[in-house]
């Protein structure tokens, strides 16, 4: 039932409002609100219970099993939350002054310095929102590069095959056209395609390494030298950053501009689809264009870099500083893990990855690289039980749910036909993952019984399977009153 | 290992049923030449505890100022119930809701979102928000382009008092995409955009942006704009302040036809300063318009037995699908922000709201009289405002306001760097937060630091 339904006109919260209705004064008739706004007319309780109950009516990191490839969804340590909603950092005004700021400003100095180290980059600036935003700010600053030197011939993006769907709708934003690299059979990027197209019109390369296929790209010294060659740029997409901290570093790899995902490598909430968080590292001839504002530290205190400062930044991306609380509990996971916890997340994510691999392979499951190490992730492919069986991917997905796991990353990347992009993480211990495995067999062995019933998934969750198409169809985007 | 599981025993288990030695060797494709040895700017690994004291320290750092500033960012209460329940593990760490049946608790909250967002409006369709404010303006300056079927123009008409922040993420995010902004000037009497300093024949533009209230707090005159901007077919963003729109005419509702976009910035609507992130940016648009909408959209929809249930849909327009060819790029929305502002709209109420929207009203009032009868300071604009006003003092600003810092106040936001004709021109707010006391301690303080100064 909708909060709406639940309402009774004229039931209200006076507690939550000041008691007082003093007039409008000054504004004229025909500029005021004539009809009040649809809200919820609930009571605190029946508001608490409702949006409680609703909670328990989600799959999250805290209550299943989420092994949600290339979006790594590892424990997010509590204290990172309630450290990060101190007083003093809830009530800090984006505005106030730098000397009534310099806690905040400490962290996220601490936090730059930091991620400039696990990365290899020259500099950074924390102010991206998330991934998307972060990918648009490292192919700006490309593109202010370009521009800088009046190399205005560069038109052209490359992006493989594989890439995440941010990677081509982030270049055609910055106003260039996308060329897509093929992937060899063993998933490294097609290093004689590339080759063949790279030249004076190559603005950069935006590549993924790991890559979404589960695996290294064993060639990035090549497919460096090749694009800085033509006088192309390196961008790192940082998504898969958790299967190599303090393993290999992307400014090593010999990446100009990288962007992180915080909410997946520094373990931030997802929080339902964001915040996230997605600082840009640049190598240094990139600075000069950093997006604004960020910290600098004068030995005695720390202030922020403004337009001001940086007069060639591709500018603002936010009202104010991105997501800082984010930030802020990126900070303080980076401090409770230290430069031990970090070399960990790397090799622990990776065992257990590399682990499930195996065990896919014992129970005769299909593997998109199954010559190949696993990095953080790996493909399983069911293209032969959709074949024989008729139960496909997301029928698989689906009756994972009815077992209390969330189900991988269903048919992403693209590339590998019926993939599950299966993401552990270093949080879970081996008894879950050998759960896991056990009801992927079990689930095949449904499929083989009765693949109808396996169709016919989910059972247990809220609702059965949706409507998708009547949904984009038939659009019912907001409720309205009988 | 802080947050690894793993005992030795089964370590060694997974290394033999993998069939390597050590976890080292699942690195071994990696080439050895590009092996990172040490983290040296990592600091040493620490417990919770001893991380618990250096943030407690920090926090304390920054102290908790009494706030008359606003400029983008709002002191207003919010209900403990919200941040309670939005930190539930069950909203707090689920992800985009891509396996619907297993997340109908975020995707039924996110339809409530979008109801109670377009209702407050008063435009047909809302989407599941973008990052903030700023951004929100720059997606929908880009959504206007596309969208605005009269005109192939790419030339946007920007009012001066849009918040400086927002006109430069705005040109930011879009100018690579060939889209140009016209400035147009605020009115110096009234801080106003003046309908009638319009040009009769302003040529092919995209959109017309319209802020209500402006930076400065004065209340435009949208109905006249509006029109204005339809008769030359161009196309209407409101960026709206959402308390002021619990009292001021919603978007929806201005002139003869409605804004065609209305976005802004989320935060006063339940979610705390916090150095400016995260918040969330809300957009809405008329019907039409929907299919050129970036962000995630939900729809309610049924499921194999006829039940309803909620889904993410319109999902032709977005990156994971159109790659090059999406609305944009964005991929994530700010879903953590967005159940805090549901269950906080669900306790104010359309009631509740508006009371805090008259109490800010009045307070910004009583704050604006009691400073402008200070020797030695005024009013600038004449115009109507909402909860924000400008005041000049005929003393160095920065002294003045490092004089009050000192005693623990924020006096509001310094205009002379954005906008150099107000110089020694300050952008106060009182909230509904603040108390008819607060307000005295703040105009006995800048009397007395004024009159110090003479």
């Amino acid at each position: 039932m909708l909060i709406f339904e639940q309402s009774k006109q004229g039931r209200t919260n006076p507690s939550q409002a000041p008691f007082s209705r003093p007039e409008l004064t000054g504004i004229p008739e025909s500029l005021q609100r004539k009809k009040r706004p649809l809200m919820a007319e609930t009571s605190e309780m029946q508001t608490v219970r409702h949006y409680t109950r609703l909670s328990k009516k989600n799959f999250a990191i805290d209550t299943h099993f989420y092994p949600l490839g290339s979006c790594t969804m590892k424990y997010n340590p509590r204290a990172c939350n309630s450290l990060s909603m101190l007083p003093g950092f809830l009530a800090r005004h984006p505005f106030a002054p730098d000397s009534m700021s310099q806690g905040y400003l400490s962290c996220m100095y601490e936090l730059q310095e930091m991620l400039k180290d696990v990365t290899g980059m020259k500099e950074v600036s924390l102010t991206p929102a998330a991934g998307a935003q972060g990918e648009f700010a490292g192919m700006a600053m490309i593109r202010a590069y370009h521009d800088s030197r009046n190399d205005d011939q560069r038109t052209e993006v490359l992006v493989p095959d594989a890439a995440h769907g941010t990677n081509p709708a982030t270049a055609v934003m910055c106003g260039y056209k996308v060329r897509e690299i093929p992937t060899d059979d063993q998933g490294d990027v097609d290093l004689e395609a590339l080759k063949a197209v790279v030249g004076p019109q190559t603005a950069g390369l935006m590549l993924t390494n790991p890559s979404t296929l589960g695996v290294f790209e064993r060639q990035i010294e090549a497919i460096a030298g090749v694009v800085h060659e033509a006088g192309g740029l390196l961008y790192y997409d940082g998504a898969n950053l958790n299967a190599i901290l303090g393993k290999v570093r992307p400014g090593d790899m010999g990446f100009d501009v990288i962007h992180m995902n915080l909410h997946k490598t520094f373990s931030t909430p997802h929080g339902g689809g964001g915040p996230g968080a997605g600082p840009v590292g640049v190598s240094e001839r990139l600075k000069p264009f950093l997006p604004v504002p960020m910290v600098a530290f004068d030995g005695d205190s720390y202030s922020w870099v403004t337009e001001k400062d940086n007069p060639q930044t591709i500018g603002r991306l936010s009202g104010f500083m991105g997501n800082a609380g984010v930030l802020l509990r990126a900070y303080i996971y980076a401090r409770l893990l230290g430069k031990e916890g970090m070399v960990r997340v790397s090799e622990y994510s990776t065992l257990n990855a590399n682990y499930m691999l195996a065990l896919s392979k014992q129970k005769g499951f299909d593997l998109a690289f199954p010559d190949r190490r696993a990095t953080h992730e790996f493909i399983i492919t069911l293209k032969r039980q959709a074949k024989d069986l008729g139960v496909n991917t997301m029928d698989f997905a689906k009756r994972l749910l009815d077992y209390g796991f969330h189900a991988p990353t269903t048919y992403f990347p693209l590339l590998v036909p019926e993939c599950l992009l299966v993401e552990p993480t270093e949080t879970e211990d081996k008894d879950t993952l050998d759960a896991f495995m056990d009801v992927m067999e079990k689930i095949e062995q449904e499929a083989r019984d009765d693949p109808e019933y396996v169709k016919g998934a989910p059972y247990t969750q809220p609702v059965r399977r949706l409507d998708d198409v009547r949904a984009a169809r038939e659009l019912d985007l907001i409720w309205k009153s009988e | 290992m802080p947050y690894i599981p793993h005992t030795e025993e089964e370590v060694r288990q997974m290394l033999d049923t993998i069939g390597v030695q050590s976890i080292e060797d699942l690195f071994d494709e990696i080439p050895a030449s590009l092996r990172h040895k040490k983290l040296e700017g990592v600091p040493t690994q620490a417990t919770e505890m001893e991380v618990t004291r250096l943030m407690h320290e920090r926090a304390a750092k920054d102290g908790t100022p009494l706030c008359f500033m606003g400029a983008g960012a709002y002191d207003h209460h919010i209900p403990a119930a919200v941040w309670q329940i939005t930190t539930r593990g069950e909203f707090y760490t689920a992800y985009t809701p891509y396996q619907a049946e297993a997340s109908q608790g975020t995707l039924q909250l996110l339809y409530e979102y979008q109801t109670m967002m377009a209702n407050l409006n008063g435009l047909d369709v809302s989407n599941a928000s973008l990052y903030d404010g700023a951004s929100a303006l720059a997606e929908a300056i880009l959504m206007a382009v596309r969208a605005n079927r009269k005109s192939k123009s790419k030339r946007i008409l920007m009012p001066s008092n849009v918040h400086p922040n927002y006109r430069k993420t705005a040109e930011a995010i879009v100018s690579n995409q060939g889209i140009t902004f016209e400035v147009i000037e605020y009115d110096q009497a009234s801080g106003c955009i003046d309908p009638a300093s319009l040009p009769a024949e302003p040529g092919d533009f995209a959109a017309l942006i319209i802020p209500q209230p402006n930076f400065f707090g004065g209340v435009e005159d949208v109905n006249v704009l509006t029109d204005w901007a339809h008769e030359h077919k161009g196309l209407v963003i409101g960026v709206v302040n959402p308390i002021a729109l619990a009292v001021l005419s919603p978007p929806g509702d201005w002139g003869t036809s409605g804004a065609d976009i209305a976005c802004g910035e989320g935060q006063p609507l339940g979610i705390p300063m916090s150095s400016g992130g995260p918040f969330y940016g809300f957009m809405c648009c008329k019907q039409a318009y929907v299919r050129q909408m970036p962000g995630r959209i939900i729809g309610r929809t049924v499921d194999l037995e006829g039940k309803p249930g909620y889904t993410l849909t319109l999902q032709a327009r977005e990156q994971h699908i159109r790659r090059s060819k999406a609305t944009s790029n964005i991929c994530t929305n700010q879903g953590l922000m967005i159940t805090a502002s549901t269950i906080h709209m669900a306790l104010m109420g359309a009631e509740g709201l508006e009371r805090v929207a008259l109490v800010c009203h009045d307070n910004t009032r009583k704050l604006a009289e009691k400073l402008s009868a200070i020797a030695g300071v005024d009013m600038v604009f004449n115009s109507a405002y909402f909860h924000e006003v400008v005041i000049r003092l005929s003393a160095p600003l920065v002294e003045v306001m490092n004089a009050l810092y000192a005693q623990n106040l924020l006096p509001g936001f310094a205009l002379q760097d954005d906008y150099p004709e107000l110089e020694n021109c300050l952008l106060v707010c009182a909230t509904e937060m603040r108390t008819d006391s607060d307000i005295d301690t703040y105009v006995e303080r800048l009397q007395s630091i004024m009159e110090n100064m003479k």
